[in-house]
């Protein structure tokens, strides 16, 4: 049994199912991810834990204890919103101890505290600095010191990087994954950003129209992808489509060209499939006798720094590539014919009608 | 959140005491002018009245005469102050606030002592009267220009017009008032409501205006002020209905604030 | 060759570099009518109190301010303004407060906005006439008590035509403006401030005394500071009401005026010059707090 259990939970607006039978099991010091697009749930679903929202139906557990009656300000929970929410009339040390003073304890022990959280984010000069005063991302990590001064069992997140520039969220997230490893306080956290739920979780729950579409490590979510939509939605990825020729050898057909996976196709033959690659597995010249080879001709190329992104056109398809970035890196010119190869293992087949984003 | 909302209802309700019962017993006062039995009697003589009707639009002419003049002279200050002297918003947002300052019954008093007598006598002209409604609608005209002005983003409009080839008039009459459609409206109904109703600055000018005539009928008659009040109270409510009609969806609608 | 910064510099409309005189001259027309008809009554009624019936300087107008019965009808307007600014502000949040954060529908809100705009400006004679037609003495609640219930409003002590009458008046507008006022600021306050205080362990009343009323003290105290204004410059209610009876500052004001009884304009200078500087107060304390209040709120 899991820290945070969440049985079959199912919330609805008037007609709209916000959340549908979401069954989750939380370990002890775990930091889990809700991703996904806007509406798909995610922050329903924690709002639902926090108690902001009551469920329509469904059960959730927190440390063995049934929560759904309980109110919000019993539940031992530490919450990090969006938009920071810090109190604006009161100063950093004051929002800080806030949760501490409710809880009546002494003012000795509160000061002591709150110059232990502000160690914890190393912002030790801002002790007497008001909301107004500081940049977004110091006032998230007060957001962050504050949920975690009155010592939480369990720790939500509500995309609480959203708000902020693209270099502070990278410093930020990392900063917050380090302090709960510290701490080893269970976490959920609530993010549209794959690339960040991919760095910092211990698991990833992928969400779509209220439902889960795959729970697992970051590893299994973008190499073993469940479904389309988690294919496409973690991790870029190119389709291309595919006839099978012979479902028990694993060949399929691309633009008259043929290509095999690594193990039986389920589907029959002569049906149309479509075929997905990671751009990382595909490279130019790849010459492996083992692996699938492709012709076609070299469209763009696109310097995105660290990477280097080309596109090639085979027919039908346009599949792009990455590669890294090195300076003594020569390509053919443009428009000239190329052959691109690929591991069989990095086939991913996305059934017929499933939708990718 | 579970929230019951049973207090909010509770006061709500208190509040509806006693807002809705004056007008209650105002209108049943007004039907009681026939003794023993309801009657629209008190009504009937309101509406006959020859001083009702004429005092009445005179008030309407000046309300009119009010809104152009003060639109003629707030809609190109404001634009002026958005785009050529933005230092000098600060003074115009004083300038435009302090008919809060000087309450109507002390302007009137002002207005009188320096135009009284020569050179400039202007007492008995009805330039004095509109000035001074002008001045009172300052406040409520200024401050639904400007926030329309603000919510369409003004310099990239004209900015945009203007490099499309647009002379000024055509900008300003084709492009920044039709913006604006929703605070200018809004802010010449508010004026509308205000100067209509106005007595302050009427009875000391001495202006058959229909202020002093409700109060003249309030010393004479009993059961007819009661009918002027519905009546007065209806059409408060029209022009104010008619700006949330004409403001809906749109930013820039002037916040009524009441002047006595 | 032109660098960026020299091309970009400069957009068409504003030149910051052209004379002062071209920058403000569009201004003009605003300015002069300003001066004409705000700034030089203003200013002469203010000459006009320092001044005698032959013209000559004196300090007597103001000396005469603090007459006997001058004081008690500053003490009185001060009075009737003070305790309908509180009232109508306590009120009037309460009931903006219901119709935002409170639970209620949607339509509500709008309904209750609408009235309110009406209400605020439905002062002066009409509003008069609607209590003198609710509770004057042959008004229908005061005949309905008697009739049904006994109970005689006048003989107890209750009179439309007092203090405590027209403070009951001067609610039906001071309230709704209140409503007006304040409704920006509560929807200013973000529901995650709720949110974030009950998450770390507060009851409802703690989220009030420590997060909600000391972030919202700042407009409340402005929007009863700018009641407190209105009630002071109201006229045509009191007048209406009372027929210039009550010893009301802006009564006094209109009784010089017209030449009633002791008639001494100059004394009406000096009231009016002791009314627009208990006004110009208001105004600062109302601005002061406004923008505290911004900081919080936007």
């Amino acid at each position: 049994m899991g820290f945070v259990e969440l049985k079959n939970v199912v919330k609805t607006f008037g007609r709209h199912a916000a959340v549908s039978d979401f069954s989750l099991s939380v370990e002890e010091g775990e930091f889990v991810s809700f991703l996904g697009g806007s509406g798909c749930g995610k922050t329903t679903t924690l709002r639902m834990i926090a108690g902001f929202e009551t469920p329509t139906s469904g059960r959730i557990r927190i440390n063995g204890a049934d929560v759904v009656e309980m109110p919000p300000n019993r539940r031992g929970v530490g919450m990090v919103f969006q938009n920071y929410a810090l109190f604006p009339n009161m100063t950093v040390r004051q929002n800080i101890g806030f949760g501490l003073k409710v809880d009546k304890r002494h003012p000795d022990e509160i000061e002591r505290r709150v110059g232990e959280m502000l160690a914890l984010i190393h912002m030790e000069e801002f002790r007497n600095r008001y909301p107004h005063q500081m940049s977004g991302g110091q006032q998230q990590r007060v957001a962050l010191a504050r949920a975690l001064a009155v010592q939480p069992r369990l720790l939500l997140l509500d995309e609480p990087l959203s708000a902020l520039d693209a270099k502070i969220r990278v410093r930020l997230r990392a900063e917050i994954r380090a302090i709960q490893r510290k701490l080893g306080i269970t976490t959920i956290y609530v993010t549209h950003d794959q690339e960040e739920a991919l760095s910092i979780s211990d698991r990833i729950v992928v969400m779509r129209d209220g439902r889960i579409e795959q729970a697992g490590a970051p590893f299994e979510i973008y190499n073993k992808p469940a479904t389309a939509f988690v294919a496409s939605f973690v991790g870029s990825l190119n389709v291309m489509l595919a006839t099978v020729v012979d479902a028990a050898g694993g060949r399929l057909l691309v633009d008259g060209q043929e290509i095999r996976t690594a193990g039986p196709v389920p589907h029959g033959s002569g049906e149309a499939v479509r075929l997905s690659v990671r751009p990382e597995a595909i490279a130019l010249h790849n010459g492996l006798p083992a692996n699938n080879h492709l012709s076609g001709t070299l469209s763009n190329v696109m310097f995105l720094g660290a990477i280097v992104r080309l596109a090639v056109r085979t027919g039908d398809n346009e599949l792009l590539l990455d590669t890294f970035n090195n300076p003594h890196l020569t390509l053919p010119p443009l428009g000239s014919e190329v052959t691109v190869g690929f591991p069989r293992e990095a086939c991913i087949l996305l059934g017929q009608g499933e939708e990718t984003t | 959140m579970r929230r019951r909302g049973t207090g909010s209802w509770i006061i709500l309700a208190l509040a509806s005491f006693y807002f809705l019962i004056p007008l209650l017993a105002t209108f049943l006062f007004s039907l009681r002018a026939r003794r023993g039995t309801l009657s629209f009697l008190a009504w009937a003589h309101v509406f006959k009245d020859p001083l009702f009707s004429r005092t009445f639009l005179f008030s309407v002419e000046m309300a009119l005469i009010t809104i152009v003049v003060g639109l003629a002279l707030l809609i190109p200050t404001a634009l002026w102050v958005h785009l050529r002297a933005p230092r000098a918003r600060a003074l115009i947002e004083v300038l435009a606030l302090l008919p809060f300052v000087i309450p109507p019954i002390v302007l009137v008093f002002g207005l009188i002592r320096t135009y009284s007598r020569p050179p400039i006598a202007l007492v008995s002209s009805p330039i004095l009267l509109i000035a001074g409604y002008v001045v009172i609608s300052f406040p409520y005209m200024y401050r639904a220009i400007d926030t329309g002005l603000r919510s369409i983003n003004l310099r990239s409009l004209t900015e945009a017009a203007q490099s499309l080839g647009a002379s000024w008039r055509v900008t300003l009459f084709r492009v920044i008032l039709p913006n604006i459609r929703a605070s200018l409206l809004s802010a010449a109904f508010l004026t509308f409501a205000i100067v209509v109703g106005e007595l302050t600055l009427a009875v000391m000018l001495a202006w058959p205006a229909f202020g002093p005539y409700m109060a003249q009928v309030g010393r004479d008659l009993a059961y007819e002020p009661a009918a002027l009040a519905i009546i007065s109270f209806l059409l408060t409510w029209g022009s104010l209905a008619l700006i949330q009609l004409l403001s809906r969806g749109m930013r820039g609608a002037a916040t009524p604030g009441g002047v006595h | 060759m032109s660098t960026v910064s020299e091309i970009t510099k400069g957009a068409p409309l504003a030149r910051p570099s052209a004379g002062v005189l071209r920058r403000w001259i569009g201004l003009a027309p605003f300015l002069l009518f300003a001066i004409l008809f705000m700034i030089l009554p203003a200013g002469s009624l203010f000459v006009g109190s320092f001044q005698d019936a032959s013209g000559g300087f004196t300090l007597m107008n103001v000396a005469h301010l603090f007459r006997p019965s001058i004081l008690r009808s500053y003490w009185l307007t001060i009075e009737v303004s003070l305790i309908t600014a509180v009232a109508g502000g306590i009120f009037g949040f309460l009931l903006a407060y219901a119709v935002t954060m409170g639970g209620l529908p949607r339509t509500v809100r709008s309904l209750v906005t609408t009235f309110s705009g009406v209400a605020s400006n439905f002062a002066g004679v009409p509003l008069a006439f609607a209590f003198i037609a609710t509770m004057g003495r042959v008004g229908l609640i005061t005949t309905l008590l008697k009739q049904f219930f006994g109970i005689s409003l006048y003989d107890a002590g209750f009179n439309l035509y007092s203090l405590w009458g027209l403070v009951l008046v001067y609610l039906y507008f001071q309230l709704p403006l209140m409503v007006l006022i304040i409704t920006p600021a509560l929807d200013g306050m973000r529901r995650e401030w709720r949110e974030a205080c009950e998450n770390l362990g507060a009851s409802r009343l703690q989220y009030w005394r420590h997060v909600a009323l000391p972030i919202l003290m700042p407009s409340l105290l402005s929007s009863v500071i700018l009641l407190f204004g209105n009630a002071f410059g109201a006229y045509a209610t009191a007048y209406a009401l009372t027929g210039g009876f009550l010893n009301l500052v802006p009564i006094q004001i209109g009784a010089q005026m017209r030449g009633d009884v002791l008639h001494d304009p100059n004394l009406g200078y000096a009231l009016a010059l002791g009314m627009v500087a208990i006004m110009t107060l208001c105004i600062l304390g109302y601005t002061a707090l406004q923008k505290r209040a911004s900081r919080w709120l936007s």
